[in-house]
């Protein structure tokens, strides 16, 4: 069940996410991220612009990349909905005949995306963490772990248009802007009615906290499946405010309920870029490496000689975190009153 | 209120290695679960048939050992069990397999709620149930934490990244459960003895099924893997802090002083 005329297909397509009238940053780094790719083949970026008083954003997504913004712009599309949302993408879709679309892998992203991918009939990779051409085949590929340890896949979709992947935010860089590029405006009806509406949005809550998200984090204390339990978890959450650091981890203690699902690092969770990261009994398999590899300072505390982590750590303590990170605590908590006694010298 | 839960077996651990010399992969587990994520589902269709009566059907596309999966939620309570299996699925990505479970659930016709998984342990991808309500013109509602159904009107409450929403629809809908829903039931033993005595588990094939021969298996998937490699990343030299605990954690404390991380 191949898409016909495929040759017909040109150009690329960056789904825009948006919230209370601006980009969400994925959104950005995919623009970014897309104009590289388009350059290989030498084609166009089409941004896709959808929601309700959103058109301000976009000569911004021209400045992150995009040569051309499809908007649609109309109260209908003020709040995301599956249904409606696919809709105006596949006309466009089915009219532009792109051969790429990138999605971020957000909630809605990824609520889209594989709504999109039926309705057209192509394959959609989740969760990429990598992206490139194949010029000589004119095909996306798709990059990203695959089950064990240390495997990888590169994952291709030859025969079906649009070549469809999703990436998390924060895995590709945001590109810097440059306010010299210009682009076209697209401003497209959208032919739908409320009444013929399924889904209705009755309420969104956002929650507002101000306690600095993983994401964001200076310093991350990552928690791993040799910290035992939650007692060996409340021992890191006192290290982690020891050292002023966010609490991360592994996808198996989030599975074992100890710790949130917006705490796990990794392909199928956040990325972070701190400058410090302490992994407790973390093994550094890659579908957690592919979240925090590019963390400035790495340090490793793990029994076992041989785990994963140890090959892209910079410091390793080969040891039991349950013998180590008291000592680490009571130091910490020592060296803290002997500096504050030292400033009351002074 | 007849409620049909699409559950998948899974490996137990992933640790499935790579054999750079055969170029095939080792599963180094044998056994397969009941994917983790679909015991939430299925406990919201308990609770669910707890309040408003009806049916419900465990389905699965998978290899005949798929089957204990199925058994496991008959013994948790589900009323019937299908299983779509044939050598003619394998290798399906999420797009052939969400068609074939849209062939099937077109030949049970009666139902009124299509419950899934957020997501799978071994793929992750999320993309199954979206898919399905897709291909079976159904709404969906994905990731709810909280259901509320009163006689034909739907509500969820949706997790995001950042808070949540409360969606709305009518019966018939295709939602996907998170984890927080439920703290899913463990069945007791007998029960699941009876299940494997008492309850049948229906296999439907290829030929079964009907629809397009073109959209099932390896054939119908419009993703491919090209390339399967092993990929260590390494950063660089890395420097062991070794001895007593006192000793390393003082060394370590040093060290991050030293580079204004203290
Ligand atoms: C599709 C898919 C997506 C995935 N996405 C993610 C993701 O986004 N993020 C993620 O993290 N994982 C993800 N995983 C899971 C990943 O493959 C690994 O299973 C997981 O990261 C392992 O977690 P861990 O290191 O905590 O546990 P384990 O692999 O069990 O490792 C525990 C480590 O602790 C050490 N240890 C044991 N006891 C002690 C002790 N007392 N002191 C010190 N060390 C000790 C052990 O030597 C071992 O190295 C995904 C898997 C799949 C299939
Ligand atoms: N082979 C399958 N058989 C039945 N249901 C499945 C199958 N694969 C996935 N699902 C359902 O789709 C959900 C999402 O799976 P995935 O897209 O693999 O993350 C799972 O939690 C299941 O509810």
């Amino acid at each position: 069940m191949s898409t016909d005329n495929l040759e017909e297909y040109n150009g690329l397509c960056v789904f825009i996410e948006q919230g209370d009238g601006k980009p969400v940053r994925i959104s950005l780094e995919l623009l970014g991220e897309g104009r590289t790719l388009a350059d290989k083949l030498s084609v166009d970026v089409t941004a896709i612009l959808i929601g309700e008083n959103v058109s301000g954003i976009a000569q911004e997504l021209i400045y992150y990349g995009a040569d051309r913004i499809i908007i649609a712009d109309d109260p209908i599309a003020k709040d995301y909905r599956t249904e409606v949302y696919t809709d105006i993408i596949v006309e466009q879709i089915l009219k532009e005949k792109p051969e790429i679309l990138l999605i971020g892998a957000t909630c809605i992203g990824r609520d889209l995306a594989p709504r999109l991918s039926a309705r057209l009939n192509t394959g959609c990779t989740a969760d990429c963490t990598e992206l490139d051409i194949d010029t000589e085949m004119r095909l996306i590929v798709a990059i990203k772990p695959f089950f064990g340890r240390n495997l990888m896949a590169d994952i291709i979709c030859p025969f079906n248009r649009p070549q469809m992947v999703t990436v998390r935010p924060g895995v590709m860089e945001l590109k810097a802007q440059d306010s010299e590029r210009k682009g076209e405006l697209i401003y497209i009806d959208i032919n739908l009615k409320e009444e013929d509406t399924r889904v209705k949005v009755l309420d969104t809550v956002r929650s507002t906290s101000d306690a600095v998200s993983l994401d964001e984090a200076d310093k991350v204390v990552a928690v791993g499946m040799g910290v035992g339990n939650q007692e060996g978890f409340e021992m890191l959450k006192e290290l982690a405010d020891l050292l002023g650091a966010q609490i991360g981890a592994t996808s198996l203690p989030v599975d074992a309920g100890w710790i949130s699902e917006d705490k796990k690092i990794g392909q199928t969770g956040k990325t972070i870029r701190p400058r410090l990261y302490i992994g407790c009994g973390v093994s550094g398999a890659i579908q957690h490496s592919a979240g925090m590899i590019n963390s400035e300072l790495i340090v490793a505390i793990n029994t076992n000689p041989k785990a994963d982590i140890f090959n892209f750590a910079d410091y390793g303590i080969i040891g039991d975190v349950s013998k180590i990170v008291p000592v680490l605590i009571k130091e910490l908590k020592y060296s803290a009153t002997k500096s504050l006694r030292h400033k009351e010298k002074k | 209120m007849d409620i049909v839960v699409c559950i998948k077996q899974v490996p137990e651990t992933n640790d499935i290695g790579w054999d750079p010399k055969t170029g095939t992969l080792i599963r180094e587990s044998t056994g397969g679960i009941l994917n983790p994520n679909d015991k939430n589902a299925i406990e919201a269709a308990l609770q669910l048939r707890e309040k408003h009566g009806g049916l419900i059907t465990a389905i699965s596309m998978g290899p005949p050992q798929a089957e204990d999966a199925l058994r496991e939620a008959l013994g948790m309570g589900a009323d019937k069990a299908i299983l779509l299996s044939d050598r003619q699925f394998a290798g399906a990505d999420t797009l052939s397999t969400s068609y074939a479970l849209s062939l099937a659930l077109k030949k049970i016709v009666r139902f009124d709620l299509i419950l899934c998984g957020k997501e799978s342990s071994d793929g992750m991808t999320a993309q199954v149930g979206p898919q399905l309500a897709e291909l079976l013109n159904l709404p969906q509602l994905t990731n709810a934490t909280e259901i509320i159904i009163n006689s034909n009107s739907v509500r969820i409450k949706q997790k995001l990244e950042d808070g949540f929403r409360i969606l709305k629809t009518h019966l018939p809908v295709l939602i996907t459960v998170e984890r927080e829903m439920n703290q899913p039931r463990i069945p007791p033993m007998d029960s699941i003895m009876e299940a494997y005595r008492e309850k049948d588990v229906l296999v439907w094939s290829v030929g079964n099924l009907g629809g397009d021969k073109e959209r099932i298996g390896l054939k119908g998937s419009p993703t491919q893997s090209r390339k399967v490699y092993t990929k260590i990343v390494k950063k660089g030299e890395i420097t062991l802090l070794e001895g007593e605990p006192d000793k390393v954690a003082r060394e370590l404390i040093q060290i991050l002083k030293q580079r204004d991380l203290l």
